[in-house]
Order: C-alpha cells, then structure tokens, then sequence
C-alpha cells in the first residue's frame, strides 16, 4: 500500500518547499512575464506572458509554472489508488462506484483468487467497500483490479470524502503525511486519489483523532511547513 | 451625455449598483457562486464534468456545457409560474453561449460540465448576473478556463446611456423610452460573448456604450476575483 501512495505523491507537489513562491491565482490572471518561464500545468503561454487557466495556486518550480489545483472533481488515471463501494453485480463482474464522472468497473478475472459466479456475492456484495487500482480508463467506463498489495475488500473502519485535489497534500512527500498520522493514532489509513479515505483504529477515539488529523491537512490549504503543524496539533491533544 | 441626470436611486449615469460576490455557497455542489447587482440575485451551482446522458448528447471530441436558469417564482412582484417557459429557455442557451468561449472542454469527451443557476430576487439585469455566477462558480469547479466572463446590461433612458438597469428604469416610458443591453465580456481578452437588446440606439451610442461597457467589467473582475481568492485566504488562516 505504502508503495502506491509514494508512488502517487511522487507526480503530486510537496507542501514542504519553503523557498516555493505561491499565489493564488484566477482564469486569465497573468501569473508572471517573460521568455524565460515555461508554462506548466493549468497554465498557457499568450505572447509574453504564462497566464492561468485554472483557479488554484500558482507555483514557479524552476523555469516551469505551474497551478496546484484545490477544488474541482477527480479525474480518473491508470494505476491510480481509489476507494469505492460496489453498487451492483453483472455476470462478468462489478460495478463500482468512485465518484468520478463514469463509474469503474472490477471484472470478475481481476479478483485474487477463484470466484464461483454463482456465488460472487460472498466476495462481494453490493455496500461492500473495496480499495482498488486504476487499470485503465477508457471512454466506456473504467477498469479496475484489486490484484496488489493493500488492494481488495475494506472491513469494518468507516470512510469519509475530502476535496480530491487534496489528495496529495494528505499523503504528504513520499507518503510522510499519512505516516505521521498513522503513527500517532495506530490507525490503519487508505487514502484513495478521489478523495475518500478509510480509517480502521483500534478504538474510537483514535479513529476521530485521525480523522481530524486528515481533515486539519485537507483544510490548510496553502500554509508552509504542514508537518510540523500536525505535528505539534498531536501534542497539543495528546 | 449629460451627466446630470438623475436616478431612482441616485446613481450616477456610470455606476453599478452595489455588487455582492461569493463563492462557495453550496457544499454539495463541485463549484458554486452568488453574485449579486443591488436587489438582483442569482446564486450558481456547477456539476461535474460528469457523464452525459442522453447519450446522443455526447460529443466524443470535447465535453460540452449545459446551462440551465431559473427565475424563482417568488423573486418577482407578482408571483411566476414556476418551471421552464420560453424566457428561460432563451436565457439560458444565451448564457451558455456567453460562458462556452471562456471554457476548455477538450480534456473531457463524452462529458458534460452541468452550470444550474437560480434567480433569487429580480429587479432587472437577471441574465447578466447569471453569467458572473456561473463564471465564477466554473473557476471554483476547477474547470480549466480561458478567462472569467464578465456581465452588465448598459442601457438608455431616452436620451443618456447609463449602466445597469434597474426594473424601474427598464420600464421607463417618456421620449425616446428605455433601451436595455446585455453584453458579456472575456474579462482580460478584447472579445464579447453576448450581446442582447431591447430598444432603440444610434450607432454613435452603440460605440459609447461598449466603451462604458469595458470600463466596468474592470470593476465586475476585480470583484469576481477577490472573491475567489477570499475563498482560499479562509480556509488557510489559523482556526
């Protein structure tokens, strides 16, 4: 599981850079001028100046510019770790919802072990949470595996949604954010690319706590140094 | 023009009314805006991109825009019918066409990028409070945007062109009567994506009034844009 999560925050950016210049930027707002900027992406050159497309923050990471998105939908990429619940069973496998535009579907070939198709519904049954991969996105639906480690069916814990786009922000630099989190708490955490995350603790209370935890980092949406603020957020309330 | 001219509400010839902007209004929605022009209200909720139904709606090369405006049966005087007529019909395939040049859509085939938008309160200049909504709510849904669109209706009571019409000056009768007209605007690029009007106007006020026009979608933008980034400033201050 922790692979998948460095994985996927490899390509996402790090709160952590102080010496990253930020600003909050709208559509058709000139972010900076010049010839010697790229424009990275959610931006676009016109003439001479790297002007935004989206709403977001504006980051200049060496000659590139680009814009770290906070709100909007997710958008489904192969090999993407995301949380759903099985909304209903096909004779080839089943539907899963990911709140995303198209619902993913879990062929019945990509469970780990032999399922008699007679009885799918004792693997799983509609309700039923299950973490599961991206395999592809095409313009039919999409398709996933649960083949993987940390992959397959969520029980007991209980889920809850934040803003996709802060995804990367939860699962911190090479996966410290979560770490941090499950290490303070001793929860077992998975936190899927379209914005819900499983939580499973060994008591209540640690289960809140680490649900505030995930939601003070998905809130602050722009501060430097996030670590250390959980950080000391877990002392405060130990 | 004559500048003397009074107003109902004592507005000088160029000013808009007092303008109220935020975003964020509706949790449920992936984006959402309300913006206000005096007593006119409109409030916007943006849905996905999502997948489209009817599917013989779906264009394989690019997501498409669906607008859809509501004038709220008790935000008139005299109580609307509620539902679909053929106003809102009209008015909301003009405000999807104000806001589609402003829109990226290539990156979501076979999508649609549903924009819901519902007058609370009207007292004229409906459809152009509409597009700053939806303009602002499109940007807060994350959808990729060429620029903000910014809306204001300029009009003419008999001789003076003024700018946002209230419904008392829109029913104004004597001399030449009243001229009301809508325009949209790409707020940093020089190209206008809607143009409606009602009335009589010379040539020379036309000109007169898209240079009025420009000047106050400056004011629209700024307004549109603080609000936006008032949203983040929110959400990242200390609790």
């Amino acid at each position: 599981m922790n692979d998948e999560i460095t994985k996927a925050s490899e390509a996402s950016s790090d709160d952590f850079s102080s010496d990253a210049k930020r600003k909050i930027v709208v559509p058709g707002e000139i972010i900076i001028s010049g010839e010697d900027f790229l424009p990275g992406e959610g931006t676009r050159r016109e003439e001479n100046n790297i002007v935004a497309s989206k709403f977001g923050l504006a980051e200049e990471a060496g000659r590139v510019v680009k814009i770290i998105p906070i709100f909007g939908a997710f958008v489904p990429r192969r090999n993407n770790v995301v949380i759903g619940r099985v909304t209903d069973i096909t004779h080839a496998g089943w539907l899963i919802d990911i709140d995303s535009a198209s619902s993913g579907f879990l062929p019945i070939e990509e469970s780990p072990r032999f399922i008699n198709r007679n009885e799918m519904d004792q693997y799983l049954a509609i309700g039923d949470v299950i973490s599961a991969k991206i395999w592809t996105v095409k313009n039919k639906g999409i398709d996933l595996t649960i083949k993987g480690k940390g992959l397959g069916k969520l029980d007991d814990g209980f889920i809850f949604r934040i803003i996709p786009s802060r995804v990367p922000r939860v699962i911190g630099r090479e996966g410290s954010m979560v770490n941090l989190i499950k290490e303070r708490t001793g929860c077992s955490i998975t936190v899927g690319q379209n914005g819900w995350i499983w939580i499973r603790g060994h008591s209540l209370e640690a289960e809140i706590k680490a649900r505030k935890a995930v939601e003070i980092v998905a809130d602050k949406v722009h501060v430097n140094g996030l670590t250390e603020k959980v950080e000391s957020w877990f002392e405060e309330n130990e | 023009m004559t500048t003397q001219t009074k107003r109902p509400d004592g507005r000088k010839p160029d000013e808009l009314r007092k303008i109220i902007a935020k975003v964020g209004v509706i949790p449920n929605a992936d984006g959402s805006a309300l913006f206000a022009f005096g007593k006119t209200l409109a409030i916007a909720a943006v849905y996905g991109p999502r997948q489209l139904h009817p599917q013989h709606m779906q264009n394989p090369s690019a997501g498409i825009l669906r607008c859809n405006y509501d004038l709220l049966s008790f935000s008139v005087a005299e109580r609307k019918k509620p539902g679909p007529n053929r106003r809102s019909s009209e008015i909301s395939k003009a405000i999807q066409w104000a806001l589609e040049p402003a829109l990226y859509l290539d990156s979501f085939p076979n999508q649609v990028v549903d924009v819901q938008v519902y007058i609370l309160q009207a007292d004229a200049g409906t459809r152009t409070a509409a597009i700053n909504a939806s303009s602002m709510a499109l940007a807060h849904a994350g959808i990729p945007m060429k620029d903000l669109v910014c809306s204001l209706a300029v009009g003419k009571i008999d001789k003076t062109i003024i700018a946002d019409l209230t419904k008392e000056e829109e029913d104004f009768k004597e001399g030449e009567g009243a001229t009301d007209f809508a325009m949209a605007k790409l707020a940093n690029h020089n190209q206008f994506t809607l143009m409606q009007m009602d009335g009589k106007i010379s040539p020379a006020q036309v000109k007169e009034a898209l240079e009025l026009t420009e000047g106050l979608t400056k004011e629209i933008f700024e307004a549109q844009k603080k609000a936006l980034k008032d949203l983040i400033e929110e959400q990242g201050d200390e609790k």
